[in-house]
C-alpha cells in the first residue's frame, strides 16, 4: 500500500517505512551483539582478548580454544548428558501428553474432568517451588548423578496435556471416531491410526518445546548432579566459569559450542517454534 | 459415546500409570512443600518434629531472606519496567513493517535470546560487563564517562542482572504482542484515519487500550518467571573469591543454600511457600483485572 500512486501520503509513508526498518535493523543487531561477541571471543588468541578495544572480527582467528575444550574438558560428556536428558524428557512428555490429552478430550466423565482441572492448576506453579521435595524422592531412589534422575523433573508437562486436549477437540471430529467404531475398529487402533496422525502438527510443536525446556534447564540439573561426569552442559559451563582464573577464550569457545544445538534447532524450526509459542502462550 | 462401566475402568487403567507419574513428580512434591514448612528437618535425622509457624516467624527476622526477597522483587519489577514498554513499541514497529523482506530477521534477532540456553548467554554478558576488559566499560570510557565495577557493586550488579533478564524476556513479550496486533481488525485503524488520527495517535489511543489484556498476561508471565531468577544471578554475581551468586542474593539461591548448605529443609520449604504465595497473588490479580474488563464490556 505504501507504493499506491493514488495515495498522496504514499511517499511520506515509505520514508517512514525506511526509518522504521533502520531502527529495527539497528536494534536487531544490538540484540545479537552479545552472542556474536561470544562466538568471536572463542576464535581469539589470548593477547587479543586483553586488548582495550574489543573487536567483533578476530584479527588472527584460531581454533586452539575449541580444540582445547573438546580435548581437555568433559565438554563432550556434558553435551551428551544434556542430549540424553532432553531426549528422554521429550519422549516422556509427548507420550504422557498425547494419551492423557486424548482421553480428557474424548471421554467425558466427572473423574477425568476433575483430574484434568488439577493437572492444569499445577501448570501455574513454577518448578523451583517444589523441586526440593522432588530432589529427596529422586535421591531415595538412588538416581542422583544420572540422566534418569535428571529426567524425573521433566517427565510430564501440564501445559502439554492442555495443548493436546485443545488440539484433539479442534481437529479430531467425533464423527470420524464413530465411523471407525462402526467399522469395527478397536479403541487402541483408532488412537494410533486415526487420532495420532491428525495431531502430528501439535505433537511436533510440543516435542520442540519439551526439548528446549530440558536442554536449557539449569536449577534442577544443578542440584541433581554433583559429579563432573554427570553435569549437563549448562551446569558444567556455569561451574567452569567460577574459577579464580578464567580463560576467556576457552570459556567463550565452550559457551559457543553449547549454543550450537539450540541455535541450529531454532533456525531450522523457527516458524513452527514461533507459531507454537504464539498460539499457546507457552512459557519455559 | 456412552461411557459404560467396563469402558470407564479400561480407560482409567490406561490413564493410571500417567497419573502415578504425575502425582509422584508434581502433586506430591507440591503438597510436601506445605507439610515441610510446618516441620523442622535437618536431612540427617529421621525425625521431623512439627513446629507450627515457627519457620515463618523466623523468616520475618531473617536478614538474608529479606535481602533475597527485596533483590528478587526489584529484579522482577525492573525486568517488567524495561520489557513491557520496549516490547510493545518493537511489536508495533514490526507489525507496521509486516510485509518487509527483513521481517524474518527482526523475528530471529529478537527471539533468539529468549530461546538460547541461559548459561552461555550469561557467560557472554559477564564478559560484556567485565570491569577491566568488558566492551561496556570501554564504550563508556570512549564516550567520556568513568568505567564502572558492574558486577562487583551490589547496586550495579542488580542492574546488570535486570539488563540480562530483560534481554532474554523481550523476545517472548514481542511475539505475544505481535499476535495481539494481528488480532486487532484493520477497520478500526481505517476509521480512526478517516477521523484524522495519525499513526502515533492510533498507537496511543487505539492499540494500547485494545492490547490491555495482552499487556496484563505478558506482565504476569514476565513477573512470575523473574521471581524465579537464579541462573543469571549465579553466573553474573560472583563475589571476589569467585563464589557464585554472592553479590546478589535471590530467593531461589537462598532456598538452595538453606537446604544444601545449612541442612534446614523445613525452613527452605517455608521460603518456597512464600514464593508460591507471591506467584498465586500475581495470577489472581491478573484474573481479577481481566474479569473487571469483561464485566465492564458486557
Amino acid at each position: 500500500m505504501s507504493h499506491d500512486p493514488t495515495n498522496p501520503g504514499g511517499s511520506r509513508r515509505s520514508a517512514w517505512s525506511l526509518v522504521v526498518d533502520l531502527v529495527l535493523i539497528v536494534f536487531g543487531c544490538l540484540m545479537l551483539t552479545p552472542l556474536a561477541l561470544l562466538v568471536s571471543n572463542g576464535f581469539k588468541l589470548p593477547q587479543e582478548l586483553l586488548a582495550q578495544q574489543p573487536s567483533i572480527i578476530p584479527h588472527h582467528p584460531t581454533l586452539d580454544n575449541f580444540a582445547g575444550v573438546i580435548a581437555e574438558t568433559p565438554l563432550p560428556t556434558w553435551m551428551f548428558n544434556s542430549l540424553a536428558f532432553a531426549l528422554i524428557s521429550t519422549v516422556s512428555v509427548v507420550i504422557t501428553s498425547v494419551v492423557a490429552g486424548y482421553i480428557f478430550a474424548k471421554f467425558n466423565h466427572r473423574t477425568f474432568t476433575l483430574i484434568f482441572m488439577i493437572a492444569l492448576a499445577t501448570a501455574l506453579i513454577p518448578f523451583e517451588i517444589y523441586m526440593i521435595p522432588l530432589y529427596f524422592k529422586v535421591k531415595s531412589l538412588g538416581l542422583m548423578n544420572s540422566v534418569w534422575g535428571l529426567s524425573c523433573g521433566y517427565l510430564v508437562m501440564s501445559f502439554g496435556i492442555f495443548l493436546i486436549k485443545q488440539n484433539v477437540t479442534h481437529s479430531v471430529p467425533d464423527e470420524l471416531l464413530e465411523a471407525a467404531r462402526i467399522d469395527g475398529a478397536g479403541e487402541t487402533w483408532i488412537f494410533f491410526y486415526v487420532a495420532v496422525p491428525l495431531l502430528r502438527g501439535a505433537l511436533g510443536a510440543l516435542a520442540i518445546l519439551a526439548f528446549f525446556q530440558a536442554w536449557t534447564a539449569f536449577t534442577w540439573p544443578m542440584i541433581v548432579t554433583t559429579t563432573p561426569n554427570s553435569y549437563t552442559i549448562e551446569v558444567g559451563l556455569a561451574l567452569f566459569q567460577t574459577g579464580f582464573t578464567v580463560d576467556v577464550g576457552r570459556l567463550s569457545a565452550a559457551a559457543s559450542l553449547a549454543l550450537i544445538p539450540s541455535v541450529t534447532l531454532f533456525l531450522w524450526l523457527r516458524r513452527s517454534l514461533v507459531q507454537g509459542v504464539a498460539t499457546t502462550g507457552m512459557k519455559e | 459415546m456412552k461411557m459404560t462401566k467396563r469402558r470407564y475402568i479400561s480407560i482409567l487403567s490406561i490413564l493410571f500409570p500417567i497419573l502415578v507419574i504425575f502425582y509422584w513428580v508434581r502433586i506430591g512434591p507440591i503438597l510436601e512443600i506445605f507439610w515441610l514448612s510446618f516441620h523442622k528437618w535437618d536431612i540427617l535425622s529421621k525425625k521431623k518434629p512439627f513446629i507450627g509457624l515457627e519457620n515463618y516467624r523466623e523468616l520475618l527476622g531473617d536478614d538474608l531472606f529479606i535481602n533475597a526477597l527485596v533483590n528478587t522483587t526489584i529484579i522482577a519489577f525492573g525486568v517488567l519496567a524495561i520489557t513491557i514498554p520496549l516490547a510493545l513499541i518493537l511489536a508495533a514497529l514490526i507489525h507496521y513493517r509486516a510485509r518487509s523482506r527483513l521481517g524474518s530477521f527482526y523475528e530471529t534477532a529478537i527471539f533468539l535470546p529468549y530461546i538460547v540456553s541461559l548459561v552461555p548467554a550469561a557467560v557472554a554478558w559477564k564478559w560484556i560487563f567485565d570491569a577491566r576488559l568488558g566492551p561496556l566499560n570501554s564504550l563508556l570510557v570512549s564516550l567520556g564517562f568513568n568505567a564502572q565495577p558492574w558486577l562487583f557493586d551490589p547496586v550495579l550488579a542488580v542492574i546488570s542482572i535486570i539488563i540480562l533478564c530483560s534481554w532474554q524476556a523481550l523476545g517472548y513479550a514481542v511475539i505475544i504482542y505481535l499476535v495481539g496486533f494481528k488480532n486487532i481488525p484493520t477497520s478500526i485503524y481505517e476509521a480512526a484515519k478517516l477521523d484524522g488520527a495519525n499513526d502515533v495517535q492510533s498507537f496511543l489511543h487505539l492499540s494500547i487500550p485494545l492490547l490491555k489484556p495482552i499487556t496484563l498476561y505478558v506482565s504476569v508471565v514476565t513477573l512470575v518467571s523473574s521471581f524465579n531468577v537464579y541462573a543469571q544471578a549465579f553466573v553474573l554475581a560472583s563475589d571476589t573469591q569467585g563464589a557464585p551468586g554472592r553479590q546478589v542474593r535471590v530467593l531461589v539461591l537462598d532456598m538452595m543454600e538453606n537446604t544444601f548448605r545449612n541442612y534446614r529443609v523445613g525452613y527452605a520449604a517455608s521460603e518456597a511457600v512464600v514464593l508460591l504465595l507471591i506467584v498465586l497473588l500475581l495470577t489472581l490479580v491478573q484474573f481479577r483485572l481481566l474479569r473487571d474488563r469483561w464485566d465492564r464490556a458486557s
